[in-house]
């Protein structure tokens, strides 16, 4: 199996489960999954540079050079994905304790009529 | 060189800075929130960042028409972040479309600040520092040349975006919020996979070099081009309110307080704008296999927005809520003239941009001076007690209104007369005039609904609930955006041709990679990707 596979078998994994939480109706799991959603996209950005083994990261006279760009660009993503998140969870706390309730539409969750329970 | 010259050479890179340096300096100054019940130090201290923030914003405002007059005969002013030449460093680049949107964001935000130190401004904290950001992410993603420099500004002015929208703070701006967030951070990820996915395929995010190599892209790649071009316009679509992607919007801006509402009337542009970038011209005609995308999808969506706006608009039970849809409905009008892909109708568009961004803005100024005068009915559009001042707050209503539905003579009808005229023998001409017709009769509908309640079919048994009128300050802020509006008319011909100027700008590709890239540039410079120069042609991803 190559690399190529497993990589993107498991960008996929987890965008997968990240868009599964996003969808969820309670807060924090919707934090969770825009968390994991970031992890899978810097990854993307990563691989995007294509994958290399035993490259120089810089200009060299040798044959394969690693892309360095699209690690500049992660890096960026990165830092930025940190602070939005950091941001997002003082939010919802914050909305917690106006609404009472940790439920994004800030209505009390029904309990048993749907699969939002914890 | 004289510093005269110094100053000139980096004026594009001062419409970014000055915005920047003034929320850091308002930040270092700090702010123990100013309100009534505050002590001295802090009454003075808000005083103090309220002339900054003004005089800040005002310096804005001229920069950017020193910017516009600068572009306005047409050269492309390039600035180059530390002297890197240009598809390796990051470029900030000033073109027609540039200048305007500067001077259109700093003509909304200069009355929009000086109606928030009417008061508003003392109900949180940082207030004017997070004003200064916002323009600075505004600025920022309005002149830079480069795709995910973008991205980046685009965070900016969001992350600014998210705190001013909890500004006054209270339950539903909370929950609101919280959702606004969500959403946008799950928008930023989409967008970072499809500048992943173009650097991949083209390896450069210059906006001019995109423009050149682009078009080099054929086969296999062409499709998954393709497919990047549309991630980036659901971002786009997402952020300009585009249907389906528009349902977040009325309740956002409804919840705002009325100067943030106002100043968010130009967010939904930086989509516009970014569409008629990224879609618009690096994907334009001319682009090879991945050229012209969005076409199919941008149309139809955008009447549809239209229509939907203008349905939600109809629905609305509260006067915040009403504009915010017509907000979606204007959006969804100037989209569809971007959707024609011609010139004349890019023009039309760029017309129609102004005058709805204006009047949008004037009109939440408005509706929060008209609630603040209906004691505890405040904005639900319900028969009440009469405002204390019915004239001149009808009036200005009453000069809105028009102008949102496009009565003549204000620049609402012109820029609908122009987006009518641009789309005649195209193949959806049917469609775009009925449903632009339509819209501006329903929207009438709605605003005469709305303006009957507030300030005709008012309870005359109840006393009015209040006797003071709104101060000169507030709705001086109101009068100077729907006053700009007005102007348009009267100045329609010479701003008709620079709006044609500017779509003629921006279709002529070459010119704009010529002055990004210099003559050596372009599709003969070697690429940044360094293993491309080397392995051109072999498998590229093999060990």
């Amino acid at each position: 199996m190559s690399m190529e596979f497993l990589v993107a078998t498991g960008i996929g994994w987890v965008s997968f489960c990240g868009i599964y939480l996003l969808l969820r109706g309670r807060s924090y799991p919707v934090v969770l999954g825009l968390t994991l959603l970031g992890y899978a996209v810097n990854v993307f950005i990563f691989t995007m540079g294509r994958l290399w083994t035993a490259a120089a990261p810089i200009l060299t006279d040798g044959p394969d050079v690693a892309d360095p760009l699209p690690q500049a660009l992660v890096l960026t993503a990165i830092v930025i994905g940190f602070a939005t998140t950091g941001f997002v969870i003082e939010l919802a706390l914050r909305s917690h304790h106006e609404s009472g309730t940790d439920h994004v539409d800030g209505t009390p969750v029904d309990e048993g009529a749907d699969g939002d329970r914890q | 060189m004289n510093p005269a010259q110094m100053f000139g050479e980096h004026l594009p890179a001062m419409a970014v800075l000055l915005p920047a340096l003034t929320a850091i300096l308002l930040l270092v100054m700090g702010d123990q929130g100013g309100g009534a019940n505050s002590s001295e130090r802090g009454r003075r201290r808000l005083l103090r960042a309220r002339r900054i923030g003004l005089v800040s914003t005002l310096i804005g405002l001229l920069i950017a028409i020193e910017l516009a007059v600068l572009a306005s005969d047409g050269a492309i002013m390039v600035y180059r972040m530390g002297d890197w030449p240009a598809p390796y460093g990051i470029v900030l680049v000033i073109d027609r479309l540039s200048a305007l949107m500067l001077v259109l964001t700093s003509a909304v935000a200069l009355p929009v600040l000086w109606y928030a130190t009417g008061g508003w401004d003392a109900h949180g904290r940082y207030f004017h520092a997070l004003f200064q950001f916002q323009l600075m992410g505004l600025a920022g993603a309005f002149v830079t040349g480069d795709l995910f420099n973008l991205f980046v500004f685009f965070e900016v002015l969001l992350i600014a975006s998210y705190v001013l929208l909890a500004h006054g703070q209270g339950r539903e701006r909370f929950r609101v919020g919280l959702q606004y967030v969500v959403l946008n951070l799950a928008a930023s990820a989409l967008f970072l996979i499809g500048v992943a996915l173009i650097y991949a395929l083209t390896g450069t995010l210059n906006m001019a070099d995109l423009a050149l190599r682009v078009p080099m892209v054929d086969g296999p790649d062409a499709a998954v081009l393709e497919a990047a071009s549309l991630m980036l316009l659901v971002v786009f679509g997402f952020k300009a309110a585009l249907v389906p992607l528009s349902m977040w919007l009325p309740a956002t801006y409804a919840a705002a307080c009325a100067p943030v509402a106002a100043l968010f009337a130009i967010m939904t542009k930086v989509g516009v704008y970014s569409i008629l970038r990224v879609n618009g011209v690096i994907f334009g005609v001319d682009a090879g296999a991945a050229a012209l995308g969005a076409q199919p999808w941008l149309l139809p969506l955008a009447l549809a927005t239209s229509a939907l706006g203008v349905t939600g608009a109809r629905a609305a039970r509260t006067l915040p809520r009403l504009i915010a849809w017509l907000t979606v409905s204007s959006v969804g009008t100037i989209l569809a003239a971007l959707g024609l892909f011609t010139e004349a109708a890019w023009s039309a568009a760029l017309y129609y941009l102004i005058q709805s961004t204006l009047v949008m803005a004037g009109l939440f100024l408005l509706a929060e001076l008209v609630a603040a005068q209906r004691g505890d009915t405040a904005d639900r559009l319900v028969p009440a007690s009469p405002v204390a001042q019915p004239a001149l707050l009808g009036g200005l209503m009453l000069l809105a209104a028009a102008s949102a539905a496009g009565l003549p003579p204000l620049p609402g009808f012109l820029g609908k007369l122009m987006i009518l005229n641009a789309s005649s023998a195209h193949a959806w001409q049917v469609a775009v005039w009925s449903v632009v017709l339509l819209v501006g009769f329903l929207s009438l509908l709605g605003l005469a609904r709305a303006g009957n309640v507030l300030f005709w079919h008012v309870r005359d048994d109840l006393p009015p609930a209040t006797h003071t009128g709104a101060s000169l300050k507030l709705v001086s802020a109101a009068l100077s955006l729907l006053g700009a509006a007005v102007a348009m008319s009267v100045f329609a011909a010479p701003l008709m041709r620079y709006t044609d100027a500017t779509s003629a700008q921006l279709r002529d590709r070459d010119a704009y990679a010529e002055a990004v890239l210099g003559e050596q540039g372009g599709a003969q410079a070697d690429t940044a990707r360094p293993y491309r120069i080397q392995r051109r042609g072999a498998g590229e991803s093999q060990p």
